[in-house]
């Protein structure tokens, strides 16, 4: 009996960036002229983007993958009988027992890039809708409890506890309340939520119904990049299926619950991503941040008590329900439970998602996983947690990746997205960089930021010019204090992070002896 | 309804048009940026009709809506006259030759990155793409491409009938 195969070619933006329809495309082609009976699934991207465009064939041993696949291949691979499992040299085996993604612990990632992202049937097969399911079992404080035992903290950067923000917007009384998702994942080296939205964008829609039964809220909202065309799509299709399924709208899986939904794009603007200035756009005003208190949790979008989460904390929910909160809290280390999605971008060998429990060392995560560089020389520095976050030296590898060492040491978790530099980077054009992302994306609020990444180019530039190098340094280092200091939110708050980390581990690049910097000394 | 549209396939601005696209979104709160939006794909520029139609519709002062338009880097004050390539110069691309790549391009399309050149194509600085694994990133009119070098720049030069000179 000849089976209609399932080949899987993922639809994910990152793997059509690099040919993947071009793929999928010819393999349909190719089928139909030899009559070979096939069906082509877009799944979501297992993350292994070193290898995309990664075809997958069902076989009898498991899913077989072959990549990077281009068009011209498919009739190669068709000749050697790729949906059998033919050898080939693209051929790289069981996808599963790949060492990068053998010795992952997904936890949340552990159905994107194998499930097709708009199947009904297939989420269901995936343990999709159980953990709101459960949820409709549970009494609102059951849920927060719940999510509070577990240990989760908010994976949008600033690692607040998860449980604590439920509770809060739980206990607010209120007419009206809202769950708000961030999806405005503007960070250089991250992009694990535009997969989640791409490749299994029910789970988003279940986890936020997921809040809305606990915390009380009627209505949510994805504010999504609109950089991100593909994930905008994606959710809105999704959604569009969830309501016909009735796991949206009134009476949610046959309860009492409504839950509507809304997709909200952005318009290009990094700052949309601050929740404050993000509840501006969701409200269709100008990104510009809002002083706190009061909290979004007491007072939010449209002023109505809001609950704001990132699409990685969302997402670690149904398990936790479904699974206990143990058997989150057992992963992880210290006061950084659970796993995170690591994302390993710029110049690494094996860039991709990585989901480990936190504790991992950067050592294991750069070359264990990574690599180590793209190009095959030295690796010089990684930025860990985005444009906002330390660029960390060689010397400091060993260092375990969770929220109380990273602070320790002056840098930061963040969303979790690793960018790696090899010896080619120029130190100080980053630390210029630092201060010009800032001038371009500040939303002028406060001054500190609005002025002070303009100065802070300046006054760089004029170092790296050799120009009063003590002076300019001592003004920078004042600089840098009055925006950690004086802004009202984390742009101009932690630009000077990497700027300082530059400064701290990367001094002679900025010409720069340790003279000055004894002199200076409070820079280091 | 079938609009008139011009070289790049944008309808051309239509007050009426406008007027339908407001009317969508009817009773929504808070619908001034996602109507504009909406005009940008449309349009592919917000025309400063817009702002007196929205001030009106919304009953919002002219300088909420007209704050608004400025503040949105998608959001164009001027009819697009071609191609748009964005340039993703965030710092994973950065740390695999997005210089490079920002150099080549303005080298064959003729002019500097945030202008337009004679053909039409803008040019335009974007940050982060979340393409990071598969960087260096572009987007040509929305269409992603990952792990660009300075040929591919050339081809899509080529392509897309820039100035190519040198």
């Amino acid at each position: 009996m000849v089976d209609r195969r399932r080949v899987f070619v993922p639809g994910d933006s990152a793997a059509r960036s690099v040919g993947a329809d071009e793929v999928a495309r010819r393999i349909t082609q190719i089928s139909s002229e030899r009559g070979l009976e096939v069906e082509v699934v877009r799944n979501g991207s297992r993350g292994l983007y070193w290898l995309e465009p990664l075809v997958e064939v069902e076989t009898p041993e498991g899913r077989i993958g072959y990549g990077p696949v281009t068009a011209a291949e498919v009739e190669g691979l068709v000749d050697v009988g790729f949906l059998d499992g033919g050898d080939h040299a693209l051929k790289i085996g069981v996808t599963e027992e790949i060492p990068y993604l053998a010795k992952q612990d997904r936890f949340s990632f552990a159905d994107i890039g194998v499930i097709d992202p708009f199947s009904t049937s297939d989420y269901r097969a995936h343990g999709g809708l159980s953990g709101l399911t459960k949820a409709l079992s549970m009494s609102s404080q059951e849920i927060v409890a719940a999510v509070s035992d577990s240990g989760l903290r908010g994976r949008g950067g600033a690692g607040f506890p998860t449980g604590i923000k439920w509770q809060t917007v739980l206990d607010a009384v209120a007419d009206e309340k809202f769950v708000c998702c961030n999806a405005d994942e503007g960070d250089s080296g991250t992009f694990a939520d535009r997969m989640v939205m791409e490749g299994e964008p029910f789970l988003l829609i279940e986890s936020m119904a997921i809040a809305g039964v606990a915390v009380g809220a009627s209505v949510g909202y994805v504010f999504i990049r609109s950089e991100y065309p593909d994930a905008l799509s994606a959710m809105r299709r999704a959604v569009e299926v969830a309501y016909e399924e009735g796991w949206l709208g009134s009476d949610i899986l046959g309860s009492s619950y409504r839950f509507d939904l809304h997709v909200k794009s952005g318009a290009g603007a990094y700052i949309s991503g601050e929740e404050m200035a993000m509840l501006e756009s969701v409200e269709g005003r100008r990104a510009v941040v809002r002083a706190k208190p009061p909290l979004p949790a007491i007072q939010g979008l449209f002023g109505k008590p809001t609950l704001v989460n990132n699409v990685l904390s969302l997402i670690a929910i149904p398990r936790i329900l479904t699974g206990g909160s143990k058997e989150y809290r057992e992963r992880g280390c210290a006061r950084s439970r659970g796993t995170q999605v690591f994302q390993l971008a710029g110049n690494v060998a094996h860039p991709g998602i990585v989901e480990v429990p936190f504790g991992i060392t950067l050592h294991e995560l750069l070359y264990g996983f990574g690599g180590g560089s793209r190009s095959g020389r030295p690796i010089k520095a990684v930025q860990v947690g985005g444009p906002l976050g330390s660029y960390i030296a060689v010397s400091d590898f060993s260092m375990k990746v969770d929220y109380e060492t990273f602070a320790q040491a002056g840098a930061m978790v963040g969303h979790g997205g690793i960018v790696v530099h090899d010896d080619n980077t120029d130190m100080g054009k980053m630390a210029r960089f630092a201060m010009e992302f800032c001038a371009v994306e500040s939303c002028g609020k406060c001054t500190p930021c609005r002025i002070g990444s303009v100065r802070g180019m300046e006054v760089i530039d004029r170092i790296l010019a050799k120009h009063d190098v003590l002076d300019n340094l001592r003004l920078l280092d004042d600089l840098l204090e009055t925006m950690t200091d004086g802004s009202l939110c984390a742009m101009g708050g932690l630009t000077p992070m990497p700027v300082r980390s530059i400064l701290k581990n990367f001094s002679a690049e900025l010409g720069i002896d340790s003279i000055d910097l004894v002199e200076i000394g409070r820079v280091v | 309804m079938e609009s008139a549209r011009n070289q790049v396939g944008f309808a051309l601005w239509s007050s009426a048009d406008a007027g339908e696209i407001v009317d969508a979104h009817e009773g929504e709160q808070g619908s001034l940026l996602e109507i504009l939006v909406a005009f940008q794909q449309r349009f592919g520029y917000v025309d400063d009709e817009a702002v007196d139609l929205l001030a009106d519709r919304l009953n919002l002062s002219r300088a909420e809506v007209y704050g608004v338009v400025t503040f949105y880097a998608d959001l164009k004050r001027e009819p697009a006259s071609g191609h748009t390539i964005r340039i993703c110069r965030g710092e994973s691309c950065q740390a695999v030759g997005a210089t490079e790549i920002v150099e080549v391009a303005e080298q064959v399309f003729g002019g500097k990155l945030g202008t337009t050149d004679d053909n039409g194509v803008a040019l335009e600085q974007v940050f982060c793409l979340g393409n990071c694994a598969l960087s260096p990133a572009v987007m040509v009119d929305g269409e992603l491409i990952g792990r660009v070098d300075a040929a591919r720049i050339r081809e899509l030069a080529a392509r897309l009938g820039g100035y190519q000179g040198g």
